[in-house]
């Protein structure tokens, strides 16, 4: 396999697996929590979020190589990235409802939800942190967006069983969900070794 | 100086971001219907269903869309909203009959026993499961609160080991009636002053067995109603509302006392 793609599927699975945003970095906990009580839900804001990461990667790691660094305004990053990834996703939004209404109308309100989701900023900026090429950062998105996909549909089934339980009066709601949250994110910490001997030779 | 720089690219940026949504706004800009703001506006928000539509929002989009032209749907909003919808559509609203749920059993705690000690998960689903439940009459409420959870309005409250309904809370969308498993919860025109609390279809000597407050089917009811309205069907008394006055003769008569009289809208029936 060229060392090329092999490494692309690296960052892809290192995306999605070791380095997963919500369960490993707890970034994006918001929606994790909040959209994440049916499972169809859950999928819908995945598959959005995952969209919203490719958009803004495409968008900001131009922005960032073509007119920061050349104007030595790196530290200008995050404020622009924020402008840029927000002005976006309202573009996206407008674009969408013309021309696609359809998923548009299944995206619903999760799109603008999205616009200030720090996961979606944090794939950004840690794409360039991580030195990637545009490829690369593209992959990586790809790979963080379907991680998030996989945590909000693998807690989704655990909630729906936490719902059936009878926890204890106090632990009820909130604190039985970041419970269970916590022990998924144990879980992911079974995959730390996976992906560096997964393409081993 | 070296202060402008960084402004400028900002302000830059924030430029062609502020150009481009306008631009899109301007040629991929779906116009937002203005009357199905208006009409969204008199609708009361609670997304119960109960109009048959995927909330209010969907109910709204059907109107102004003109998938359908009735205006008289939306039972929780009742004559408002259909005034205020009409006016908008234009068109004549017709009267809305308000509904309330009631739930028809009246087997406390006190009246019914339990056939086994039932130890699964707290619903009536589940528990309906086992045996038809574990109440003695097998057409019961069973008691665990399937509707609390359900209804939007917390207009249920589980006393005596039944289901009782809040008339003055309940709006009427029904949600309830499709969530109870022994479908005893049903829908009747918030001016009915007489309600049977009873839903066993047994024969009359096995339903007295199972629950003291049960109908026997005697049939007193059906003799005593100067109107035709109340008749014993398959060992069951049943109203039929479009004919019955309130006069409640047949709670007068009925010797198990399972008819009940009362006012919905004071609450005063229960």
């Amino acid at each position: 396999m060229p060392e090329v793609i092999r490494n692309l599927i690296l960052i892809l699975m290192a995306g999605v697996l070791v380095n997963n945003y919500v369960l490993q970095q707890f970034l994006g906990i918001c929606p994790f929590l909040g959209v994440s009580k049916k499972v169809n839900q859950a999928v819908g804001m995945g598959i959005a979020v995952t969209f919203v990461m490719l958009c803004a990667t495409a968008a900001t790691y131009p922005i960032h190589t073509y007119v920061l660094v050349p104007l030595k305004l790196e530290y200008l990053q995050t404020i622009v990235f924020i402008l840029v990834i927000a002005a976006l996703v309202q573009f996206v939004e407008i674009v969408l409802k013309k021309f696609i209404p359809a998923l548009h109308a299944s995206l619903g309100v999760y799109l603008p939800l999205i616009t200030t989701n720090c996961a979606v900023l944090g794939v950004a900026i840690n794409n360039i942190t991580d030195g990637y090429n545009f490829i690369e950062s593209m992959i990586s998105s790809l790979g963080v967006g379907l991680g998030f996909l996989l945590a909000m549909v693998l807690f989704a089934g655990v909630r729906g069983r936490i719902e059936n339980c009878p926890a204890p009066k106090c632990f009820r709601g909130v604190p039985i969900t970041l419970v269970a949250a916590s022990i998924v994110a144990l879980a992911f910490f079974g995959f730390a070794g996976v992906v560096e001997n997964l393409l081993a030779v | 100086m070296e202060i402008l720089i960084p402004i400028l690219i900002l302000v830059a940026i924030a430029a062609v971001c502020a150009v481009l949504l306008t631009v899109a706004d301007k040629y991929f800009g779906v116009p937002t219907d203005e009357k199905e703001a208006s009409i969204r506006d008199c609708l009361p928000g609670a997304n119960c269903g109960a109009c048959g539509y995927n909330g209010c929002d969907a109910y709204a989009k059907a109107l102004a869309s003109g998938e359908t032209d009735n205006p008289s749907l939306c039972i929780p909003g009742g004559d408002n909203a259909a005034k205020g919808i009409a006016s908008i559509l234009g068109v004549e609203a017709g009267d809305v009959v308000e509904q309330v749920a009631y739930v028809a059993c009246g087997g406390t705690c006190d009246v019914t026993k339990r056939k086994f000690d039932f130890q699964g998960h707290k619903s009536c689903r589940t528990a309906n499961l086992a045996y038809c439940g574990d109440k003695l009459c097998s057409f019961a409420c069973l008691g665990y609160g399937d509707c609390v959870q359900v209804c939007p309005e917390k207009a249920i409250d589980i006393i005596d080991g039944i289901a009782h309904i809040d008339p003055r809370k309940c709006i009427g969308c029904g949600i309830c009636t499709r969530t109870c498993p022994k479908g005893i919860i049903h829908l009747i025109p918030d001016t009915s002053r007489v309600v049977v609390e009873c839903s066993s279809h047994a024969k009359g000597a096995e339903t007295r067995k199972a629950c003291t407050n049960g109908c026997i089917a005697c049939g007193k009811c059906e003799k005593s109603c100067p109107h035709d309205a109340i008749h014993v069907v398959d060992n069951l008394a049943t109203i039929d509302y479009s004919k019955c006055t309130g006069c409640g003769k047949c709670a007068e008569v009925c010797p198990v006392r399972c008819i009940h009289e009362g006012n919905f809208i004071c609450g005063a029936h229960f």
